[in-house]
């Protein structure tokens, strides 16, 4: 069975090598693609059913535990491998279904298996120098799928986005050598015994850094200022794919570390702090966009503080809570890209002044919107109430009032963005082209037939948003276990240590 | 040694912020540069002091830590691979638009467009 905990890395780098081997054929890197990513998935949900009671670790290499490269996977590298890897698998299909995107550039297909692996890497590894070299793998591979096309505005807001990376990266490989000079090691389950000795004067501050590190791959409160401008402006597949899985590998990073290496006793007043601004600050944006991709990007970051919220808590209920959130949120969140990608294939335009009545001309895409949309807002009975009901809960059984009230305030907000969409592109007579500035005029394309492949993928991903409300009992108890797992670190460290 | 590593650390540090907060994109290249040399310096210097090269057999207490250095070695490859993306990055912007500079944002420009009109109103 450890032979199945490296497959989600290795997988997508090996199919990454052949197809760049097979660089001169699309179709054969397409059936590669869907393959490998298929195996993936199988691999990873296997994975998850043998972690989901106790983890499990490999040392790569057969050498001896704490001098090899540590894998561990637990309940919750566990389901956010498969989560992650079935949308790699969804947009992939989307991605070959959509004739204008970057699919017909040879260097999408291993580019973009190479971000899966870097994805699951970042859920896998069980030492802290080993995230920042997942972390590198996924964001070169970011790099070069966000700037793929070289536009004028690709490269100007690409730039923002790789500096603003970069930054973070020097500051991650500084918190690694200064936890190094602290403690003299950097293998997680090791640091979990020996930070926890460190006085507090040293403790503390690492700890913020490795957060603002963090902080700015999630897109928290205040460091998120680079994700709305960056991500728009790359082609819909790339953009659903970044918005469901990049910022969340650094919530997952923040959980991971905030869990296992400085674990705390009752609810951080700064971590709820930073959730509430996260929230408030994200939704606020999102109201004063027009434009669909810009308002959802604003809403990752609205949604991103629920996550926190969860933590923030420090409690198994709270735990248990965000990691639903994230599960529900990455669907939810890919589906509502790959909705605003069919809205701007078939009306040419994702800016809300120029679209209208899209629910007569494509009755389609306005199921498949409208159903994500409430989601995201918290509605009954789809799956982000369940998902915002256990935080609630979670919350309330701690106290914690304001942050809740907070919540749900967002939550309101939330909806009254989402009908604001609804409002401008799906209702309405005839689009109007008064009052556009000459930048929304040169993003508008001819309008063209849905293809199947593209209402497939997005139908399906909806349908799995679905799935998990009706079976949230089942994904619950799950969740409840992962946060088990992160509470209580001792199985953890000992499946390292090979003990 | 340790106190002259430490100091370039610092040098290197300042530098890089400072340079990383300027406009024109060539400089900002630069200034990541800097810090990422700091930051592997930090990492070198994380390993306590100097020693003799690690190989087996060697006494364990006149060896030098042998972690960092790998660790440093991985961070220079990544460094040295994403400034060259960087650099493609920064030729292929100064291809499109013949300026070295950083532009401002799309909110940015809106909320200029605003403050002018609002003057104009005025």
């Amino acid at each position: 069975m450890n032979v199945l905990i490296p497959l989600p890395v290795v997988l997508p780098l090996v199919g990454a090598a052949l197809s760049l081997a097979a660089h001169r054929r699309v179709a054969l890197q397409r059936v590669l693609g869907l393959v490998v990513m298929t195996a993936t998935v199988a691999a990873s949900a296997l994975l998850l059913s043998r972690v989901s009671s106790e983890p499990a670790a490999v040392v790569v290499g057969g050498w001896p535990a704490r001098i090899g490269i540590a894998l561990v996977a637990d309940a919750f590298a566990g389901i956010m491998l498969v989560v992650s890897s079935a949308m790699v698998l969804a947009v992939l299909v989307y991605a070959i279904g959509n004739p204008t995107t970057a699919d017909n550039s040879e260097f999408f297909h291993p580019v973009y298996l190479v971000l899966a692996a870097g994805v699951s890497a970042s859920f896998l590894t069980g030492d802290l120098f080993n995230l920042f070299v997942a972390f590198e793998i996924t964001l070169s591979a970011s790099y070069v799928l966000i700037t793929l096309g070289g536009r004028a505005d690709q490269v100007r807001s690409g730039m923002t986005y790789v500096v603003i990376s970069l930054l973070a990266s020097v500051l991650f490989i500084s918190a690694v050598a200064l936890i190094y000079a602290a403690t003299g090691t950097v293998n997680m389950a090791q640091l979990s015994v020996r930070i926890a000795d460190l006085p507090d004067a040293v403790r503390t501050p690492l700890g913020l850094l490795l957060l603002v590190v963090f902080g700015v791959k999630a897109a928290i409160f205040p460091l998120f200022f680079w994700l709305p401008d960056s991500y728009p402006t790359a082609p819909s597949p790339i953009t659903a794919i970044f918005a469901g899985l990049l910022t969340k590998v650094g919530v997952y990073a923040i959980i991971r570390t905030q869990t296992l290496l400085f674990p705390s006793d009752g609810a951080s007043t700064l971590l709820l702090f930073l959730a509430g601004a996260t929230m408030v600050v994200g939704v606020l944006g999102a109201i004063a966009q027009n434009d669909i991709k810009r308002i959802l990007s604003f809403h990752i970051i609205s949604q991103i503080g629920y996550m926190i919220l969860g933590l923030g808590l420090f409690s198994v209920a709270g735990l248990a809570g965000a990691i639903f959130y994230i599960v529900h949120h990455i669907v939810v969140k890919t589906a509502l890209f790959l909705v605003g990608g069919l809205v701007e294939h078939t009306a040419g335009t994702g800016a809300l002044r120029r679209l209208s009545g899209l629910v007569r001309s494509t009755p389609v895409v306005g199921v498949l919107f409208l159903i994500p949309a409430l989601s995201l807002a918290g509605l009954p009975p789809f799956s982000g109430f369940v998902a915002k009901l256990a935080l609630v809960e979670a919350g309330l059984d701690q106290g914690e009032h304001v942050i809740v009230g907070v919540s749900l305030a967002v939550s309101l907000l939330t909806l009254f963005s989402m009908t604001k969409i609804w409002a401008g592109a799906f209702w309405g007579g005839v689009p109007s082209a008064e009052g556009t500035t000459a930048e929304e005029d040169a993003l508008v394309r001819p309008e063209a037939p849905l293809p199947r492949m593209m209402v497939g993928s997005t139908a399906a991903l909806v349908a799995v948003s679905l799935v998990i409300a009706v079976a949230a009992a089942p994904i619950y108890d799950l969740s409840r276990r992962a946060a088990e797992g992160l509470t209580s670190s001792d199985a953890y460290v000992e499946v390292v240590n090979g003990e | 040694m340790i106190l002259v590593l430490a100091l370039c650390v610092g040098v290197l540090y300042a530098a890089g912020t400072y340079l990383i907060l300027q406009r024109a994109l060539t400089r900002v290249v630069l200034g990541l540069a800097m810090l990422g040399h700091g930051a592997n310096l930090l990492l070198l210097l994380a390993g306590g002091r100097a020693g003799r090269a690690p190989i087996v057999g060697a006494s364990p207490d006149a060896v030098a830590d042998p972690l960092p250095q790998a660790l440093a070695l991985t961070a220079i490859v990544i460094t040295f691979g994403i400034t060259a993306f960087l650099l493609a990055l920064a030729y292929r912007s100064w291809v499109l638009r013949h300026d070295d500079e950083v532009e401002d944002d799309v909110e940015d420009r809106r909320i200029a467009r605003l403050g002018r009109n609002g003057d104009a109103a005025a």
